[in-house]
């Protein structure tokens, strides 16, 4: 066979392996922009439900989800970010960092309703928190955390020693080199990292199914301490749980939590390409 | 006699089991041109890089003796380490341009040091860029990236960046390795009039060069100072058979 034959092969099979993964998911996008666009209107989406759910609209689940990812971000970045630069520029090569690099790769890899459990004993359970915003934040937090952390650290070791190395023989810190030059080429990889974790929180229905999740309830939280709905909780409630529940509903509570997730994949993604644009070398 | 301005007093320099320098002792005297030059692996650089504590960084290093500069042991539990290095300048062998402008590079260290004086960092700009010889070439690209400049323009810009903050002495380490011919003279040319501010130590890429512009040279060989004198005695009668063999070509 000569050589020319075997590289259209070639290109054949990779564009049917490219095909094989990207249709599946342009099929379940278009199902449910199509069946969830005839349930989608104004009072859908901002008003309350009630007559069992089968009615109304799904504004506490929208609510919910938004006020746990935000939380989720604010309690996993500043931790996640700190402890991954006191672990690649300052932390030496010891068996103890050994030990910490592997725990959050692996941790970043483990089932997330391991760290619903682990929120149920810690939160809800032994901090006396009960089923609460703070508690599932916090869970979603601790589960976002080595996806945030393995992938900053990855981009901090990315950027060239010299740098470092130039930065000392001019006189300044370590923290300078950090502050300066560091932290601004490696943005773009971190930013990546914390849409990865908070995109996942985002979606998730384990971690917070014992933590902070309401079944039904049909108004805003006051405080911390409330439950609040939550969009996949909510869809997997309306899809297994409740009976005779309108199809229509279910797809329109999964095409807000798509449009969600995706939207806010679109503008990390745009702040990531902006900061990249502004780093130079 | 003149003060010397470093004095390198029993040094013994090791990587984990590996002694890279053996009993090293030398003065330095102030606004002139010192070579180090001999073999790779002699323990050139290391030496260097001692006389503003780079090597601090790295790990798994050893050290005995002392190094004095203007008298004080730079290696004093008490040294305030950002402080030495603003005194004592290196430029390396690759010319490494941090991301960002040409300003901002050649700025960079005193805004390290806490100057946000608009005028002060003006002025450097000009002053060290002109120093370095690269001002007439960039001063229409000021805010432009570093790396978009040449080769041999970015190392004279690392030479400006390093010069920037006036420092007493300026530690150059194989600088015009990676230049083209008539960059490497810009940079000689520049030493020859900086070493009338400055006190310089230089690893030159050739033993050409350590001869074009050393007012003394320190030959180097295994960690061991073979010989260090007047230029005009080490490289047309040097005391030592090595370093007559090293000079004439007959190794190294």
């Amino acid at each position: 066979m000569d050589r020319y034959r075997t590289q259209q092969i070639g290109f054949a099979v990779m564009s049917l392996s490219a095909i094989v993964v990207v249709a599946p998911i342009m099929i379940v996008i278009g199902i449910v922009l199509v069946e969830g666009a005839r349930a989608i209107s104004w009072g859908f989406i901002f008003s309350m439900p009630y007559e069992g759910m089968k009615e109304g609209g799904i504004f506490p689940a929208i609510v919910g989800t938004l006020i746990l990812t935000v939380g989720t971000a604010v309690a996993a970045i500043p931790v996640g970010v700190a402890g991954t630069v006191y672990l690649a520029e300052y932390a030496g090569d010891t068996w103890i960092t050994r030990a910490i690099r592997l725990a959050i790769v692996n941790l970043a890899g483990i089932p997330s309703i391991v760290y619903g459990l682990f929120g149920l004993g810690m939160f809800v359970l032994f901090l006396h928190m009960g089923t609460s915003i703070l508690a599932g934040v916090l869970t979603l937090a601790i589960m976002t955390l080595p996806v945030i952390m393995s992938t900053s650290e990855e981009a901090l070791r990315a950027v060239p020693m010299e740098f470092r190395t130039v930065s000392a023989s001019l006189g300044g810190t370590r923290w300078q080199a950090v502050r300066y030059i560091v932290l601004p080429q490696a943005l773009p990889g971190i930013i990546t990292g914390i849409i990865l974790g908070i995109l996942r929180a985002a979606g998730e229905t384990a971690p917070i199914l014992f933590t902070v999740a309401a079944f039904y309830l049909p108004r805003l939280p006051q405080t911390p301490f409330d439950q609040v709905m939550a969009l996949p909780y909510h869809l997997y409630v309306i899809s297994t749980q409740v009976p005779a529940m309108p199809i229509r509903v279910q797809y329109g509570t999964a095409l807000v939590l798509l449009f969600i997730v995706l939207s806010m994949n679109v503008a990390a993604t745009a702040l990531r390409s902006y900061f990249r644009r502004r780093r130079q070398w | 006699m003149v003060e010397p301005k470093i004095v390198v007093d029993g040094v013994n320099y090791f990587y984990g089991s590996f002694q890279s320098l053996c009993n090293i002792t030398m003065e330095v005297p102030p606004r002139s041109v010192t070579v180090f030059f001999g073999p790779a692996g002699g323990g050139k650089s290391t030496l260097l890089r001692l006389i503003n504590r780079l090597n601090d960084m790295v790990e798994n290093t050893r050290m005995t003796g002392r190094v004095l500069l203007d008298g004080q042991n730079i290696y004093d539990p008490g040294a305030n380490v950002p402080n030495l290095r603003r005194r004592v300048g290196m430029v390396f062998a690759l010319p490494l341009p941090l991301p960002g402008t040409v300003r901002e590079n050649v700025t960079y260290g005193l805004k390290l040091a806490g100057c946000r004086d608009r005028g002060r960092m003006e002025e450097t700009l000009v002053r060290s860029l002109t120093q370095a010889a690269l001002w007439d070439e960039v001063k229409d690209r000021l805010d432009n990236p570093a790396n978009s400049l040449s080769g041999g323009q970015q190392q004279r810009l690392c030479i400006a960046r390093s010069l920037a903050l006036e420092p007493e002495v300026l530690l150059l380490d194989e600088p015009t390795s990676g230049l083209d011919p008539i960059s490497t003279r810009k940079v000689e040319e520049s030493l020859n009039y900086l070493k009338k501010l400055y006190t310089i130590i230089i690893v030159p890429h050739s033993v050409q060069q350590a001869a074009r512009v050393a007012d003394q040279a320190a030959f180097m060989l295994m960690g061991d100072l073979i010989e260090f004198r007047p230029s005009a005695e080490i490289f047309t009668t040097p005391a030592d058979s090595r370093t007559e063999g090293y000079i004439t070509g007959r190794f190294g």
